[in-house]
């Protein structure tokens, strides 16, 4: 499967979009969009994005220079937390009923 | 119940990319744009979604007719918000269905070349004034009740678009609705044109939920994939159910006489709905296909050396970053 923003057929490639609500908050990928550079990338985001107010900053990122985990390793690439219960709190069950821990 | 060996014998069937797709359609989870999916959903999807961003960019049109003539300021501005939401919600659905392998650009071919089907209801003309209140109305009205279930679509990108389409969509709804009303406490003449257009696009709306159940074709598999989740003549009854109170505050009539509810089905009974005029417009011998496909080909290819010229410009401004930056080192 080809993945969007990797084909010779699309004139412009394809950015993905990150918003930030608001001052406090991280920037969250809202969706994507195409665009020739990274000025008019920026302002389609504010155009298609932000039309009501709901972000004070905007990312773009060129889709292709994401690097992902590949989905067909799923269970094997995340197997290391699998099974290490120590590493939340619930796990240190001695000390319930004692106060501020 | 299914016996082990007959669960061993499916079990063999099936590839592990194919097990682990059924058993996220089994959870209700949702499928992502990297995992596996069976050609045929991947198919379904990319015609729906991309008939649907076809729908939003065609919608703009028969509103924009209106921009120019719109009877305030307040009204101009509100319809010019309208389509470029719109045209916003076009392009967050082309760009789900980009994610299942398909580009733009064909997508675009498919639409000017008439390839692509959208929403049949965008071939009917607007008029009157009281047009821009129906088609709030009744038509944005309708999209909600269909896309309001689509949010929760087992192909995540789609429900995304979705999610975002539907939040700005009340505010179509809405702002239709107001049109009518005002129209409805207006002079005879003004309440006229509203009932006229409520009449005109009454029926093409309750249309947009597709055919009857025993007739359509591709609903069990969709709604088997949790793409669909209610049957087209659930959504249209929902839909109704959900007009009538509105129809009456506002004092227009909906043009079926035998719209009356059942206390015995718990349903509202209705007439037939004229299916062959739906066929004839589907078929691209409704009263604007024509119109809407040319002005959608003549704007795409009018902004064709705008498109030319972003690329060359982005060209150049590459080049010369590159040039600075070998200047330096």
């Amino acid at each position: 499967m080809s993945t969007p923003g990797e084909m010779g057929t699309e004139p412009w490639p394809l950015w993905e979009v990150f918003v930030r609500a608001n001052r406090g908050l991280s920037h969250v990928h809202v969706g994507s969009l195409h665009a020739p550079d990274p000025d008019m990338a920026v302002r389609n985001a504010r155009d298609l994005y932000t039309r009501r107010n709901e972000g004070v900053s905007i990312w773009v990122v060129p889709a292709d220079a994401i690097t992902t985990s590949d989905p067909d390793a799923k269970g094997a690439f995340f197997e290391s937390p699998a099974g290490k219960n120590y590493r939340h709190a619930v796990y240190y069950t001695k000390s319930e009923g004692v106060k501020h821990l | 119940m299914t016996s082990p060996a007959d669960l061993s014998a499916v079990e063999r069937e099936r590839t592990p990319e194919e097990a682990q797709f059924d058993d996220l359609i089994a959870a209700d989870s949702r499928i992502e744009p990297r995992d596996w999916m069976p050609d045929a959903y991947r198919k379904t999807l990319i015609r729906q979604i991309s008939q649907h961003a076809h729908s939003e960019i065609i919608g703009m049109q028969p509103e924009s007719n209106w921009i120019t003539r719109a009877p305030s300021l307040k009204r101009k501005a509100i319809l010019m918000a309208k389509v470029q939401d719109e045209a916003g919600h076009g392009l967050y659905l082309y760009s789900a269905a980009q994610t299942l392998g398909i580009t733009r650009d064909e997508m675009m071919a498919q639409l000017i070349e008439g390839r692509a089907r959208y929403s049949s209801i965008f071939n009917y003309p607007t008029p009157t004034w009281a047009d821009m209140g129906a088609i709030g109305w009744l038509v944005d009205g309708a999209a909600i009740c269909n896309q309001v279930p689509l949010c929760r679509a087992s192909y995540g990108p789609y429900g995304r678009a979705m999610v975002r389409i539907c939040k700005e969509e009340s505010f179509h709804q809405r702002q239709g609705f107001e049109i009518l009303l005002e129209l409805m406490q207006g002079t005879d003449e003004q309440r006229q044109m509203a009932q006229d257009a409520v009449n005109r696009w009454y029926w093409p709306a309750l249309q947009m939920f597709g055919p009857p159940d025993d007739q359509s074709p591709n609903s069990a598999q969709s709604m088997a994939w949790n793409i669909k989740r209610f049957s087209n003549d659930e959504l249209r009854q929902r839909f109704v159910g959900m007009l009538v109170p509105q129809a009456e505050v506002m004092g227009v009539t909906l043009p079926d006489p035998a719209l009356k509810w059942n206390d015995e089905t718990g349903r509202y009974d209705m007439s037939e709905i004229d299916w062959t005029e739906f066929e004839e417009v589907l078929a691209g011998r409704g009263p604007a296909n024509a119109e809407r496909i040319r002005r959608r080909r003549e704007a795409h290819e009018e902004g064709a050396w705008v498109r030319e010229a972003a690329a060359e410009y982005a060209r150049k401004q590459a080049e010369r970053q590159l040039a600075a930056s070998g200047a330096v080192a």
